[in-house]
């Protein structure tokens, strides 16, 4: 069976990027059904494992809504973050996980245009590289 | 403990139901582990519903609740309350966003929308399944706030504010207070003048002995969070001595040899570099320009009081919460936009405000006395390309309250007024009324056919596809053409920038709900009010400024506040003490410890801000964030994955 949308694992930031997934909702620009969020303090606070465990769960890609510049916690936020990725993209090729299947963008508080870009783009893609 | 589980499941009216399918998602969820009721409820928000709530928690016992419904921005404090009136500690409540995340993301696609409400409604559950009681951390909160901003709305927030018994520093970047409002001459409806306004607010604030007022002032650093934040002002002399001889200064003031131009008038006359806006002004010692003026020595040598050794000063400050009331720009028109800058004879209308201020029994703008006055609306509001696609709503009022005037002030005067639809709401609704009795003329045209502005042998022509008159081809010869110009955000927002405060699509500071929480920030401690937040008029602006100062007192008002018990949380037995976690750590609330044989990590919980920057570095996985383990959120991945 064609899968209409890949599932999607966003970690989101309560305050910065969540306001920005909601008011996609609110502006009503959609995305895939399969997008789901879970919401952290700040996106530099995400663990490799969270993320491989996904992925051991069945979704087909994970997104870090990152805080970027307007992280209330720091400056050091996007650079943080950054690392999080490089160290579990090598992870993933240890298992034998496309990298490419973990993203990261920073989305702010207004960015909600912008999410919305994302998660189709990135349903696209993981849709493409499916083996499915 | 076994869990005991409430889910509330919200239609939200229809907000959710029209789109999630609720009794689907109740079904889905109510044989779940742990699961005691379900329901679903019109409002969940609502009286009846939350008393419900409390009766159900009560009676059966419950130690956990899910409530899913519109975003935890708007009702996460609501249900926490719900469940603290029924005894049940508020950290084994969960919410699920289903509104903004699940019903109106997925509008388009009603099972798809289900489907997720579903799997967002059984993370919830997973993680309220591992809840446990959690106890808020008491802080101190510094009772002081400072207001950034002295225009009409900070100067009433700071009298507010002040009223309460709460100190206030009121901290204007410009050397006189007053803001926009100290440009405008007569204000509809008291008919009292701007001037006479900011000088009632001025001497308000002065007669007031917790308020400490610093013009000239600018906040450039910002460290600490709501209860404390420390900040560091940086103030600029004024070079005069505060006991000035008023006689001696006008003549230093006509000495200068140095003419700028006046952005007090909006630039279309000029001022010296030694300088006051009017002779009235607030406070009323008048200020050296400092970086206009050539040191040449003419005003030192008539007045005393001028004193050039005067420095810049840092001062700092501790306060529990900021109130932003920054206010707004007029929009500048692009060269050639209906003209401006390129026909001398088309002005912005707070320049037009000005000029009829400074001109007594005739009109006369650069030589040439004004008959047939053009304005054109909208200009940088409504746009259909460009940012500025919102309505400045001031800006209609205002306009045909200058028109009014004008004809009030100044004989033979025809005003023509070239709109997209006039929006004078409410009372202002009879400026409108009263212009049009007066004999004004209004023409209008849509957005993709505005009025076109042009010379025609040095004569400045307005014409218009008038839709009123069947889309008739009007022209006007106007002697002056007024742009009616909105509100945008102010060009400098760097102060915002320090306290990382939001924006919206229009650029302006962003509320956390506009009905809601309409001066919270997403910055705990930040509130908003006046034109910084959007356009507004004078009456809105004061009412919001009076809601950010109950707002802001509320942060500080009982000297503590208390803090989500959200920290980081070190496992002995794992830790090995690497340091990484407390290189990590932006707030330096990670220490080394002796633990009886080892070296661990230790977390100081009243630094600990939760972001978790300490978690991802730890190669033992020692730390967990408290409501946010691995086994809460691995249990949520498993959830949404089905």
């Amino acid at each position: 069976m064609k899968i209409k949308s890949a599932r999607i694992l966003v970690f989101s930031t309560e305050k910065i990027s969540d306001p920005a997934i909601d008011m996609a909702g609110l502006l009503k620009l959609h995305y895939p059904p399969t997008v789901y969020t879970i919401s952290i303090p700040c996106s530099s606070g995400v663990k490799s494992r969270w993320i491989l465990h996904a992925f051991e769960k069945g979704f087909d890609g994970v997104f870090i809504a990152a805080d970027g510049s307007d992280c209330p916690y720091g400056e050091s936020c996007t650079e943080k973050t950054g690392k999080i990725i490089g160290r579990t993209h090598e992870l993933m090729k240890a298992m034998n996980i496309e990298p490419a299947r973990l993203r990261m963008a920073a989305i702010c508080s207004v960015c909600s245009e912008s999410f919305v870009k994302q998660m189709k783009s990135f349903n696209e893609y993981l849709l493409k590289n499916s083996n499915n | 403990m076994d869990k005991k589980i409430g889910v509330y499941i919200c239609h939200c009216g229809g907000n959710i139901s029209d789109y999630v399918d609720v009794e689907k998602v109740k079904q889905s969820v109510e044989n779940d582990e742990g699961i005691f009721l379900v329901k679903t409820t019109m409002f969940a928000c609502g009286d009846a519903n939350q008393k419900e709530m409390v009766d159900d928690i009560t009676k059966n016992g419950l130690n956990g609740v899910v409530v899913a419904s519109c975003s935890p921005k708007l009702h996460l404090i609501t249900f926490r309350a719900v469940t603290e009136r029924a005894n049940l500690n508020k950290y084994n409540y969960v919410h699920a966003n289903i509104r903004e995340q699940a019903s109106w993301a997925h509008s388009d696609d009603k099972s798809g929308a289900t489907e997720t409400a579903i799997r967002l409604v059984k993370a919830a559950i997973a993680k309220v399944r591992l809840a446990q009681p959690l106890f808020p951390f008491v802080i101190k909160s510094k009772k002081a706030v400072a207001v950034i901003g002295g225009g009409v709305a900070g100067l009433r927030a700071a009298i507010e504010l002040s009223d309460m018994g709460c100190p206030v520093t009121l901290i204007e970047r410009e050397h006189f207070i007053g803001g926009r409002v100290s440009q405008w001459n007569l204000l509809f409806t008291t008919s009292e003048t701007g001037k006479e306004l900011v000088t009632k607010l001025y001497n308000e604030v002065i007669d007031r002995e917790n308020i400490t007022l610093h013009t000239g002032s600018e906040v450039i650093s910002s460290t600490g969070n709501i209860g404390a934040f420390k900040l560091k002002i940086k103030k600029i002399p004024r070079y005069i001595k505060q006991e000035c001889h008023k006689g001696k200064l006008q003549e230093a003031i006509d000495a200068c040899p140095v003419t700028v131009d006046d952005s007090f008038n909006f630039n279309i006359t000029g001022r010296k570099a030694i300088y006051h806006n009017f002779p009235s002004e607030y406070p009323q010692e008048p200020v050296i320009d400092i970086k206009n003026c050539t040191r040449c020595g003419e005003c030192e040598k008539i007045c005393p009081s001028v004193d050039f050794s005067q420095k810049e000063e840092i001062i700092e400050i501790e306060v529990g919460s900021v109130l932003m009331a920054t206010g707004f720009d007029s929009y500048t028109p692009s060269d050639g936009e209906f003209g401006y800058d390129q026909f001398e004879n088309v002005v912005t209308l707070p320049q037009f405000k000005r000029i009829i201020e400074l001109n007594d029994k005739k009109l006369i703008f650069k030589g040439k006395e004004i008959k047939n006055i053009a304005y054109i609306y909208c200009v940088g509001s409504r746009q259909i390309e460009g940012e500025n696609k919102y309505c400045s709503r001031y800006c209609c009022t205002s306009a045909i309250f200058a028109a009014i005037h004008t004809k009030n002030k100044f004989e033979n005067i025809n005003n023509y007024h070239f709109t997209r639809g006039i929006r004078t709401y409410g009372k202002q609704e009879v400026l409108y009324a009263e212009s049009l009795k007066k004999g004004d003329i209004y023409l209008q045209s849509y957005e993709d056919d505005p009025p076109v502005v042009t010379t025609v042998n040095d004569k400045t022509l307005v014409s218009i596809n008038d839709i009123l008159t069947s889309k008739s081809k009007m022209s006007v010869e106007a002697d002056l053409v007024v742009l009616v110009t909105g509100m945008v955000p102010r060009a400098d927002n760097s102060v915002a920038a320090l306290f990382k405060l939001p924006k919206g699509r229009d650029k302006f500071f962003n509320e956390i709900h506009m009905k809601l929480r309409p001066v919270e920030t997403v910055i705990d401690g930040v509130t908003i009010c006046g034109a910084c937040q959007g356009p507004k008029n004078i009456m809105e602006s004061v009412n919001s400024a009076l809601s950010a100062a109950a707002k802001s007192f509320s942060y500080v008002s009982k000297g503590v506040l208390e803090l989500e018990p959200i920290i980081a949380k070190i496992d002995k037995d794992d830790c090995t003490w690497c340091g990484q976690c407390a290189e990590a750590c932006p707030f330096d609330a990670i220490k080394m410890v002796k633990d009886e044989k080892k070296d661990i990590a230790a977390i100081n919980n009243s630094v600990c801000k939760g972001c978790g920057m300490c978690l991802p570095v730890c190669p033992t996985d020692a730390i967990d964030l408290i409501a946010y383990s691995n086994r809460e959120i691995e249990s949520m991945i498993d959830a949404l994955a089905g």
